[in-house]
Protein backbone atom coordinates (compact mmCIF):
# COMPACT_ATOMS: atom_id res chain seq x y z
CA UNK A 1 0.00 0.00 0.00
CA UNK A 2 1.19 3.27 -1.05
CA UNK A 3 -0.02 5.75 1.91
CA UNK A 4 -2.74 5.57 4.86
CA UNK A 5 -5.18 5.44 2.91
CA UNK A 6 -6.57 2.60 0.35
CA UNK A 7 -6.96 3.54 -2.94
CA UNK A 8 -10.42 3.51 -4.12
CA UNK A 9 -12.35 2.08 -7.12
CA UNK A 10 -15.23 2.80 -8.47
CA UNK A 11 -18.04 0.74 -9.67
CA UNK A 12 -21.44 0.16 -10.87
CA UNK A 13 -23.42 -2.27 -9.59
CA UNK A 14 -27.52 -2.88 -10.91
CA UNK A 15 -26.64 1.07 -12.27
CA UNK A 16 -25.77 2.31 -8.96
CA UNK A 17 -22.20 3.62 -8.23
CA UNK A 18 -20.76 2.56 -5.38
CA UNK A 19 -16.85 3.27 -4.11
CA UNK A 20 -14.92 0.50 -2.98
CA UNK A 21 -11.05 0.05 -0.94
CA UNK A 22 -8.70 -1.55 -4.00
CA UNK A 23 -8.55 -5.01 -3.30
CA UNK A 24 -12.47 -5.74 -2.36
CA UNK A 25 -13.46 -8.79 -4.11
CA UNK A 26 -16.66 -7.79 -6.55
CA UNK A 27 -19.32 -10.09 -4.27
CA UNK A 28 -18.58 -7.43 -1.24
CA UNK A 29 -18.95 -4.37 -3.60
CA UNK A 30 -22.46 -6.03 -4.52
CA UNK A 31 -23.27 -6.51 -1.35
CA UNK A 32 -21.72 -2.46 0.17
CA UNK A 33 -24.61 -1.69 -2.66
CA UNK A 34 -27.20 -3.62 -0.79
CA UNK A 35 -28.01 -6.29 -3.22
CA UNK A 36 -28.38 -9.19 -1.35
CA UNK A 37 -29.72 -11.52 -4.25
CA UNK A 38 -26.78 -12.64 -6.72
CA UNK A 39 -28.45 -15.03 -9.23
CA UNK A 40 -31.98 -16.56 -9.95
CA UNK A 41 -31.79 -20.50 -9.74
CA UNK A 42 -33.27 -22.33 -12.42
CA UNK A 43 -37.12 -22.24 -11.50
CA UNK A 44 -36.86 -18.25 -10.92
CA UNK A 45 -35.73 -18.48 -7.20
CA UNK A 46 -33.22 -16.23 -5.62
CA UNK A 47 -30.23 -17.03 -4.80
CA UNK A 48 -26.92 -15.88 -2.45
CA UNK A 49 -23.48 -16.39 -1.73
CA UNK A 50 -22.45 -19.52 0.27
CA UNK A 51 -19.11 -20.63 0.24
CA UNK A 52 -17.30 -17.42 -1.03
CA UNK A 53 -14.26 -19.54 -2.29
CA UNK A 54 -15.83 -20.39 -5.53
CA UNK A 55 -16.98 -23.87 -5.14
CA UNK A 56 -21.12 -23.33 -5.06
CA UNK A 57 -21.27 -20.74 -7.72
CA UNK A 58 -24.25 -19.27 -6.19
CA UNK A 59 -22.57 -15.60 -6.67
CA UNK A 60 -22.78 -15.39 -10.16
CA UNK A 61 -23.03 -12.18 -11.57
CA UNK A 62 -22.98 -10.66 -15.25
CA UNK A 63 -19.63 -8.50 -15.30
CA UNK A 64 -18.95 -6.06 -18.21
CA UNK A 65 -21.48 -8.58 -19.80
CA UNK A 66 -20.12 -11.65 -19.08
CA UNK A 67 -22.66 -13.81 -17.27
CA UNK A 68 -22.01 -16.41 -14.62
CA UNK A 69 -19.10 -14.84 -13.28
CA UNK A 70 -18.58 -16.07 -9.25
CA UNK A 71 -18.26 -12.85 -7.70
CA UNK A 72 -16.29 -13.57 -4.66
CA UNK A 73 -13.41 -14.61 -6.70
CA UNK A 74 -12.80 -11.50 -8.93
CA UNK A 75 -11.22 -8.02 -7.72
CA UNK A 76 -13.51 -5.25 -8.25
CA UNK A 77 -11.50 -2.72 -10.92
CA UNK A 78 -12.00 0.53 -11.52
CA UNK A 79 -15.20 1.17 -14.29
CA UNK A 80 -16.75 -2.10 -13.93
CA UNK A 81 -20.49 -2.95 -14.50
CA UNK A 82 -22.14 -5.50 -12.45
CA UNK A 83 -25.38 -6.86 -12.74
CA UNK A 84 -26.40 -8.89 -10.26
CA UNK A 85 -29.80 -10.65 -9.03
CA UNK A 86 -30.15 -12.49 -12.67
CA UNK A 87 -30.20 -8.73 -14.03
CA UNK A 88 -28.60 -8.76 -17.73
CA UNK B 1 -41.17 -75.70 -11.08
CA UNK B 2 -43.43 -72.81 -11.94
CA UNK B 3 -41.47 -69.22 -12.81
CA UNK B 4 -42.00 -66.45 -10.39
CA UNK B 5 -42.48 -64.26 -13.83
CA UNK B 6 -42.49 -64.42 -17.71
CA UNK B 7 -39.92 -62.02 -17.96
CA UNK B 8 -37.07 -61.13 -14.95
CA UNK B 9 -35.39 -57.97 -16.14
CA UNK B 10 -31.50 -57.83 -14.15
CA UNK B 11 -30.54 -53.80 -14.12
CA UNK B 12 -32.85 -50.96 -14.24
CA UNK B 13 -30.91 -48.78 -16.72
CA UNK B 14 -33.01 -46.91 -19.78
CA UNK B 15 -32.50 -50.26 -21.00
CA UNK B 16 -33.71 -52.74 -18.25
CA UNK B 17 -36.81 -50.25 -17.99
CA UNK B 18 -37.46 -50.25 -21.57
CA UNK B 19 -37.75 -53.71 -21.55
CA UNK B 20 -40.00 -53.61 -18.33
CA UNK B 21 -42.25 -51.30 -19.68
CA UNK B 22 -42.63 -53.04 -23.01
CA UNK B 23 -43.23 -56.52 -21.87
CA UNK B 24 -45.18 -55.28 -18.88
CA UNK B 25 -47.60 -53.60 -21.68
CA UNK B 26 -47.27 -57.00 -23.62
CA UNK B 27 -49.21 -58.68 -20.92
CA UNK B 28 -46.25 -60.59 -19.59
CA UNK B 29 -45.47 -60.79 -15.79
CA UNK B 30 -42.34 -58.54 -15.10
CA UNK B 31 -39.66 -58.52 -12.57
CA UNK B 32 -37.22 -55.69 -12.35
CA UNK B 33 -34.25 -56.06 -10.37
CA UNK B 34 -31.39 -53.65 -9.79
CA UNK B 35 -28.69 -53.60 -7.32
CA UNK B 36 -28.61 -49.65 -6.83
CA UNK B 37 -31.05 -47.36 -8.47
CA UNK B 38 -33.24 -46.83 -11.72
CA UNK B 39 -30.56 -45.36 -14.29
CA UNK B 40 -27.33 -44.97 -11.99
CA UNK B 41 -25.00 -46.32 -14.63
CA UNK B 42 -24.05 -45.29 -18.33
CA UNK B 43 -28.12 -43.94 -18.36
CA UNK B 44 -26.72 -41.19 -15.94
CA UNK B 45 -23.76 -40.52 -17.08
CA UNK B 46 -24.57 -39.94 -20.60
CA UNK B 47 -26.08 -36.86 -22.94
CA UNK B 48 -29.33 -37.94 -23.40
CA UNK B 49 -29.52 -37.27 -27.45
CA UNK B 50 -32.14 -39.75 -28.92
CA UNK B 51 -30.50 -39.81 -32.91
CA UNK B 52 -30.80 -41.41 -35.69
CA UNK B 53 -27.43 -42.98 -36.81
CA UNK B 54 -26.55 -44.78 -40.14
CA UNK B 55 -23.42 -46.69 -39.36
CA UNK B 56 -24.74 -49.51 -40.74
CA UNK B 57 -28.36 -51.15 -41.98
CA UNK B 58 -29.00 -52.69 -38.41
CA UNK B 59 -27.97 -49.19 -36.65
CA UNK B 60 -30.20 -46.97 -38.70
CA UNK B 61 -33.34 -49.53 -38.59
CA UNK B 62 -33.38 -49.92 -34.72
CA UNK B 63 -31.80 -45.71 -34.01
CA UNK B 64 -35.11 -44.92 -36.71
CA UNK B 65 -37.25 -47.41 -34.40
CA UNK B 66 -36.56 -46.01 -31.59
CA UNK B 67 -36.90 -42.64 -32.27
CA UNK B 68 -40.46 -43.05 -33.33
CA UNK B 69 -41.10 -44.42 -30.43
CA UNK B 70 -39.54 -41.45 -28.96
CA UNK B 71 -41.70 -39.41 -30.83
CA UNK B 72 -44.97 -40.89 -29.83
CA UNK B 73 -44.49 -41.45 -26.29
CA UNK B 74 -43.47 -37.37 -25.95
CA UNK B 75 -46.67 -36.13 -25.15
CA UNK B 76 -47.06 -38.92 -22.13
CA UNK B 77 -43.69 -37.57 -20.95
CA UNK B 78 -43.30 -35.99 -17.75
CA UNK B 79 -42.03 -32.10 -17.94
CA UNK B 80 -39.16 -33.23 -15.74
CA UNK B 81 -38.27 -35.39 -19.00
CA UNK B 82 -36.71 -32.28 -20.46
CA UNK B 83 -38.08 -33.69 -23.68
CA UNK B 84 -36.47 -31.14 -26.36
CA UNK B 85 -36.97 -31.67 -30.00
CA UNK B 86 -34.31 -29.32 -31.14
CA UNK B 87 -33.00 -31.88 -33.60
CA UNK B 88 -29.49 -32.59 -35.02
CA UNK B 89 -27.25 -30.33 -36.68
CA UNK B 90 -24.49 -32.57 -38.48
CA UNK B 91 -21.41 -30.46 -39.55
CA UNK B 92 -19.71 -30.52 -42.81
CA UNK B 93 -16.19 -28.52 -41.87
CA UNK B 94 -15.07 -28.65 -46.06
CA UNK B 95 -16.41 -29.94 -49.33
CA UNK B 96 -15.21 -32.98 -48.59
CA UNK B 97 -17.54 -33.58 -45.60
CA UNK B 98 -20.01 -31.82 -47.97
CA UNK B 99 -19.94 -35.44 -50.10
CA UNK B 100 -20.26 -36.98 -46.98
CA UNK B 101 -23.74 -34.68 -46.15
CA UNK B 102 -24.94 -35.72 -49.49
CA UNK B 103 -24.33 -39.48 -48.95
CA UNK B 104 -25.92 -39.12 -45.48
CA UNK B 105 -28.85 -36.88 -46.56
CA UNK B 106 -29.43 -40.16 -49.31
CA UNK B 107 -29.16 -42.70 -46.74
CA UNK B 108 -31.50 -40.79 -44.53
CA UNK B 109 -34.18 -41.13 -47.14
CA UNK B 110 -33.99 -44.51 -48.21
CA UNK B 111 -34.85 -45.11 -44.65
CA UNK B 112 -37.70 -43.14 -44.46
CA UNK B 113 -35.99 -39.98 -41.94
CA UNK B 114 -36.49 -36.69 -42.99
CA UNK B 115 -32.91 -34.52 -43.13
CA UNK B 116 -32.24 -30.82 -44.76
CA UNK B 117 -29.14 -29.99 -46.60
CA UNK B 118 -27.95 -26.80 -45.48
CA UNK B 119 -25.52 -24.45 -47.03
CA UNK B 120 -23.01 -22.00 -45.50
CA UNK B 121 -25.41 -19.42 -45.23
CA UNK B 122 -28.06 -21.31 -43.82
CA UNK B 123 -25.69 -23.13 -41.23
CA UNK B 124 -24.92 -19.28 -39.87
CA UNK B 125 -28.77 -18.49 -39.93
CA UNK B 126 -29.41 -21.33 -37.65
CA UNK B 127 -26.25 -21.59 -35.10
CA UNK B 128 -24.42 -18.08 -35.85
CA UNK B 129 -22.03 -19.12 -32.95
CA UNK B 130 -20.40 -21.29 -35.09
CA UNK B 131 -16.36 -20.64 -36.37
CA UNK B 132 -16.91 -18.79 -39.55
CA UNK B 133 -15.66 -20.98 -42.68
CA UNK B 134 -17.69 -24.21 -42.52
CA UNK B 135 -19.29 -24.87 -45.28
CA UNK B 136 -22.40 -26.49 -44.82
CA UNK B 137 -24.80 -29.21 -42.99
CA UNK B 138 -27.49 -32.02 -42.25
CA UNK B 139 -30.00 -31.06 -40.38
CA UNK B 140 -32.01 -34.07 -38.75
CA UNK B 141 -35.42 -32.26 -37.62
CA UNK B 142 -37.09 -35.29 -35.92
CA UNK B 143 -33.70 -35.74 -33.42
CA UNK B 144 -34.54 -34.81 -30.18
CA UNK B 145 -33.16 -34.75 -26.47
CA UNK B 146 -33.89 -35.73 -23.08
CA UNK B 147 -32.69 -36.21 -19.39
CA UNK B 148 -32.03 -39.65 -19.73
CA UNK B 149 -32.00 -41.18 -15.58
CA UNK B 150 -35.59 -39.45 -15.00
CA UNK B 151 -36.84 -41.35 -18.05
CA UNK B 152 -35.54 -44.37 -16.92
CA UNK B 153 -37.28 -44.15 -13.69
CA UNK B 154 -40.48 -43.10 -15.54
CA UNK B 155 -40.36 -45.99 -17.89
CA UNK B 156 -39.91 -48.26 -14.60
CA UNK B 157 -43.20 -46.58 -12.91
CA UNK B 158 -45.31 -47.84 -16.07
CA UNK B 159 -43.97 -51.04 -16.26
CA UNK B 160 -44.97 -51.25 -12.10
CA UNK B 161 -47.95 -49.43 -13.12
CA UNK B 162 -48.91 -52.10 -15.91
CA UNK B 163 -47.99 -55.01 -13.16
CA UNK B 164 -44.52 -54.98 -13.05
CA UNK B 165 -42.62 -56.12 -10.24
CA UNK B 166 -39.76 -53.63 -9.10
CA UNK B 167 -36.93 -55.11 -6.70
CA UNK B 168 -34.63 -52.67 -5.72
CA UNK B 169 -31.70 -52.55 -3.46
CA UNK B 170 -30.47 -56.87 -4.58
CA UNK B 171 -28.08 -57.93 -6.35
CA UNK B 172 -28.06 -60.65 -9.18
CA UNK B 173 -24.90 -62.68 -8.23
CA UNK B 174 -25.20 -64.81 -11.66
CA UNK B 175 -27.60 -66.44 -13.65
CA UNK B 176 -28.16 -70.25 -15.05
CA UNK B 177 -29.72 -72.07 -17.44
CA UNK B 178 -33.25 -72.33 -16.95
CA UNK B 179 -34.06 -68.67 -16.71
CA UNK B 180 -32.76 -68.32 -12.92
CA UNK B 181 -31.66 -65.18 -10.93
CA UNK B 182 -29.37 -66.13 -8.39
CA UNK B 183 -29.11 -63.36 -5.58
CA UNK B 184 -26.25 -62.14 -3.24
CA UNK B 185 -28.08 -63.62 -0.27
CA UNK B 186 -28.28 -67.08 -2.23
CA UNK B 187 -32.40 -66.80 -3.25
CA UNK B 188 -33.51 -67.53 -5.98
CA UNK B 189 -35.77 -65.66 -8.68
CA UNK B 190 -36.75 -68.21 -11.93
CA UNK B 191 -38.78 -66.40 -14.96
CA UNK B 192 -39.47 -68.18 -18.27
CA UNK B 193 -36.78 -65.69 -19.55
CA UNK B 194 -34.06 -63.87 -17.43
CA UNK B 195 -33.05 -60.38 -19.46
CA UNK B 196 -29.96 -59.31 -18.19
CA UNK B 197 -29.46 -55.85 -18.87
CA UNK B 198 -27.46 -55.01 -16.96
CA UNK B 199 -24.93 -52.72 -19.28
CA UNK B 200 -21.13 -52.93 -18.45
CA UNK B 201 -21.46 -55.20 -15.47
CA UNK B 202 -23.54 -57.92 -17.94
CA UNK B 203 -19.91 -59.79 -18.79
CA UNK B 204 -20.22 -60.26 -14.90
CA UNK B 205 -23.21 -62.64 -15.27
CA UNK B 206 -22.93 -63.95 -18.89
CA UNK B 207 -18.97 -64.56 -19.13
CA UNK B 208 -17.43 -63.94 -22.60
CA UNK B 209 -20.23 -61.72 -24.40
CA UNK B 210 -18.66 -59.71 -26.90
CA UNK B 211 -19.10 -55.77 -24.56
CA UNK B 212 -16.21 -54.06 -23.41
CA UNK B 213 -16.11 -50.79 -21.17
CA UNK B 214 -15.47 -47.45 -23.02
CA UNK B 215 -15.07 -44.50 -21.08
CA UNK B 216 -16.08 -41.02 -21.72
CA UNK B 217 -15.95 -37.95 -20.62
CA UNK B 218 -18.31 -34.97 -20.63
CA UNK B 219 -18.55 -31.10 -19.70
CA UNK B 220 -21.31 -28.75 -18.41
CA UNK B 221 -21.63 -25.49 -18.58
CA UNK B 222 -23.90 -22.68 -16.60
CA UNK B 223 -26.96 -21.55 -18.40
CA UNK B 224 -26.64 -19.78 -22.27
CA UNK B 225 -30.00 -20.24 -23.87
CA UNK B 226 -29.80 -20.14 -27.27
CA UNK B 227 -25.74 -20.21 -27.49
CA UNK B 228 -26.67 -23.08 -29.61
CA UNK B 229 -29.87 -24.38 -31.06
CA UNK B 230 -29.75 -27.98 -32.48
CA UNK B 231 -27.30 -30.82 -30.95
CA UNK B 232 -24.00 -29.68 -32.87
CA UNK B 233 -21.81 -32.89 -34.27
CA UNK B 234 -19.16 -32.84 -36.35
CA UNK B 235 -19.44 -34.77 -39.06
CA UNK B 236 -16.50 -36.59 -39.11
CA UNK B 237 -17.95 -37.64 -35.73
CA UNK B 238 -17.96 -41.71 -37.24
CA UNK B 239 -14.53 -41.64 -38.38
CA UNK B 240 -13.08 -40.15 -35.11
CA UNK B 241 -15.69 -41.31 -32.63
CA UNK B 242 -15.45 -44.75 -34.43
CA UNK B 243 -11.67 -45.44 -34.73
CA UNK B 244 -11.41 -48.38 -32.19
CA UNK B 245 -8.05 -48.78 -31.78
CA UNK B 246 -6.98 -45.88 -29.97
CA UNK B 247 -8.11 -42.58 -27.64
CA UNK B 248 -10.66 -40.32 -29.95
CA UNK B 249 -12.59 -36.90 -29.34
CA UNK B 250 -15.04 -35.66 -31.21
CA UNK B 251 -17.09 -32.27 -31.43
CA UNK B 252 -20.63 -33.05 -29.94
CA UNK B 253 -22.50 -30.01 -28.12
CA UNK B 254 -25.96 -30.28 -26.90
CA UNK B 255 -28.21 -27.29 -25.64
CA UNK B 256 -30.20 -27.95 -22.79
CA UNK B 257 -33.77 -27.25 -21.36
CA UNK B 258 -32.34 -25.19 -18.99
CA UNK B 259 -29.96 -23.26 -21.45
CA UNK B 260 -26.59 -25.28 -19.72
CA UNK B 261 -24.25 -26.95 -22.50
CA UNK B 262 -23.14 -30.39 -22.30
CA UNK B 263 -19.55 -31.03 -24.05
CA UNK B 264 -18.57 -34.13 -25.27
CA UNK B 265 -17.46 -36.58 -26.33
CA UNK B 266 -14.05 -39.16 -25.52
CA UNK B 267 -13.80 -42.41 -26.32
CA UNK B 268 -11.24 -44.86 -24.34
CA UNK B 269 -10.92 -48.90 -24.40
CA UNK B 270 -8.42 -49.70 -21.31
CA UNK B 271 -8.82 -47.06 -19.40
CA UNK B 272 -6.90 -47.90 -16.23
CA UNK B 273 -9.57 -45.96 -14.39
CA UNK B 274 -13.06 -43.69 -14.21
CA UNK B 275 -10.48 -40.34 -13.29
CA UNK B 276 -11.29 -37.39 -15.35
CA UNK B 277 -8.10 -37.19 -17.59
CA UNK B 278 -6.67 -33.73 -17.95
CA UNK B 279 -5.11 -34.62 -21.03
CA UNK B 280 -8.66 -36.34 -22.66
CA UNK B 281 -10.89 -33.70 -21.50
CA UNK B 282 -8.23 -30.83 -23.14
CA UNK B 283 -8.18 -32.41 -26.76
CA UNK B 284 -12.15 -32.64 -26.27
CA UNK B 285 -12.81 -29.09 -25.33
CA UNK B 286 -10.11 -28.22 -27.95
CA UNK B 287 -12.53 -29.52 -30.63
CA UNK B 288 -15.12 -28.22 -29.61
CA UNK B 289 -13.55 -24.59 -29.16
CA UNK B 290 -12.56 -24.63 -33.31
CA UNK B 291 -16.14 -25.36 -33.74
CA UNK B 292 -17.92 -23.09 -31.16
CA UNK B 293 -14.73 -20.77 -30.35
CA UNK B 294 -16.93 -18.32 -27.82
CA UNK B 295 -17.27 -21.53 -25.74
CA UNK B 296 -14.44 -20.27 -23.87
CA UNK B 297 -15.87 -17.74 -22.74
CA UNK B 298 -18.30 -19.99 -20.72
CA UNK B 299 -18.61 -20.90 -17.57
CA UNK B 300 -17.57 -24.59 -17.10
CA UNK B 301 -19.25 -26.45 -13.82
CA UNK B 302 -18.59 -29.68 -13.52
CA UNK B 303 -16.28 -32.31 -15.80
CA UNK B 304 -17.58 -36.05 -14.92
CA UNK B 305 -16.94 -39.85 -16.53
CA UNK B 306 -18.49 -42.33 -17.60
CA UNK B 307 -18.42 -46.55 -19.20
CA UNK B 308 -20.57 -47.18 -22.29
CA UNK B 309 -21.09 -50.90 -23.40
CA UNK B 310 -18.88 -51.10 -27.10
CA UNK B 311 -19.83 -54.27 -28.89
CA UNK B 312 -17.07 -54.45 -32.21
CA UNK B 313 -19.38 -54.08 -34.90
CA UNK B 314 -21.34 -50.89 -32.81
CA UNK B 315 -24.86 -52.94 -32.67
CA UNK B 316 -26.19 -53.91 -29.44
CA UNK B 317 -27.11 -57.47 -28.02
CA UNK B 318 -30.27 -58.24 -27.57
CA UNK B 319 -31.98 -62.07 -27.84
CA UNK B 320 -30.30 -65.47 -26.45
CA UNK B 321 -27.09 -65.71 -24.85
CA UNK B 322 -24.49 -67.93 -25.74
CA UNK B 323 -22.64 -70.31 -23.76
CA UNK B 324 -18.89 -68.74 -24.34
CA UNK B 325 -17.72 -72.73 -25.15
CA UNK B 326 -20.16 -74.47 -26.93
CA UNK B 327 -21.77 -71.29 -28.92
CA UNK B 328 -25.00 -72.54 -27.75
CA UNK B 329 -27.93 -71.28 -26.54
CA UNK B 330 -27.86 -70.63 -22.77
CA UNK B 331 -31.62 -71.66 -21.96
CA UNK B 332 -33.69 -68.96 -20.58
CA UNK B 333 -31.18 -66.36 -21.00
CA UNK B 334 -31.14 -63.25 -22.59
CA UNK B 335 -29.36 -60.01 -23.42
CA UNK B 336 -30.15 -56.98 -23.86
CA UNK B 337 -26.65 -54.61 -23.40
CA UNK B 338 -24.05 -53.60 -25.93
CA UNK B 339 -25.77 -49.94 -26.68
CA UNK B 340 -22.56 -47.96 -26.37
CA UNK B 341 -23.40 -44.38 -26.89
CA UNK B 342 -26.61 -44.96 -28.38
CA UNK B 343 -28.59 -47.03 -25.09
CA UNK B 344 -31.10 -43.31 -24.69
CA UNK B 345 -32.01 -43.50 -28.50
CA UNK B 346 -32.49 -47.34 -28.76
CA UNK B 347 -33.54 -48.35 -25.45
CA UNK B 348 -37.48 -47.93 -26.57
CA UNK B 349 -36.02 -49.99 -29.66
CA UNK B 350 -35.06 -52.89 -27.87
CA UNK B 351 -37.59 -52.72 -25.28
CA UNK B 352 -40.15 -53.73 -28.37
CA UNK B 353 -38.00 -56.15 -29.74
CA UNK B 354 -37.36 -57.53 -26.72
CA UNK B 355 -41.06 -58.05 -25.88
CA UNK B 356 -42.11 -58.85 -29.32
CA UNK B 357 -39.82 -61.90 -29.77
CA UNK B 358 -40.76 -63.11 -26.34
CA UNK B 359 -44.54 -62.50 -26.30
CA UNK B 360 -44.30 -64.15 -29.75
CA UNK B 361 -45.49 -61.09 -31.93
CA UNK B 362 -44.50 -60.54 -35.18
CA UNK B 363 -41.41 -58.20 -35.28
CA UNK B 364 -41.26 -54.53 -36.23
CA UNK B 365 -37.66 -54.70 -37.15
CA UNK B 366 -35.87 -57.98 -38.69
CA UNK B 367 -33.60 -59.09 -35.56
CA UNK B 368 -31.55 -61.05 -36.80
CA UNK B 369 -28.51 -58.42 -37.10
CA UNK B 370 -28.67 -57.78 -33.10
CA UNK B 371 -28.67 -62.13 -32.34
CA UNK B 372 -25.70 -62.02 -29.91
CA UNK B 373 -25.09 -65.46 -31.40
CA UNK B 374 -23.37 -63.00 -34.28
CA UNK B 375 -20.14 -63.02 -32.39
CA UNK B 376 -18.05 -66.40 -32.20
CA UNK B 377 -17.37 -68.34 -28.94
CA UNK B 378 -15.25 -66.08 -26.72
CA UNK B 379 -11.52 -66.75 -26.54
CA UNK B 380 -8.32 -65.05 -24.60
CA UNK B 381 -7.89 -62.40 -27.36
CA UNK B 382 -4.91 -62.21 -29.26
CA UNK B 383 -2.50 -58.82 -28.87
Amino acid sequence: MSGPFPEVIGLSINGRNVSVPKGTTVLAAVAIAGVGTTRVSVTGAPRGPLCGMGICHECGVTINGRPHQRSCMVESLQGMTVLAGGES
Amino acid sequence: MKPDADIVVVGAGIVGAACAMECSRAGLSTIVIESRFAGGGATAAGMGHLVVMDDSPAQIALTRLSCEMWRELEPELPVSVEYDSCGTMWVAADAEEMDEVHRKSGVYAGAGVDSELIDSRKLYEYEPNLRPGLAGGLRVPGDAVIYPPVAAAWMLERAVSNGAKFVKGKKVQSVRPGGEAIMEDGSLVRGRTVVVAAGTHSAELVPGIAVRPRKGHLVITDRYPGHIRHQLIELGYLKNAHKTTRDSVAFNVQPRKTGQLLIGSSRQYDAPNGAVEESITARMLDRAFWYLPHLKDLQCLRVWTGYRAATPDKVPLIGPATDCKTAEPIEGIWLATGHEGLGITTSLGTGRIVAERLGGKSASIPFGPYEPSRFPPYTEEVH
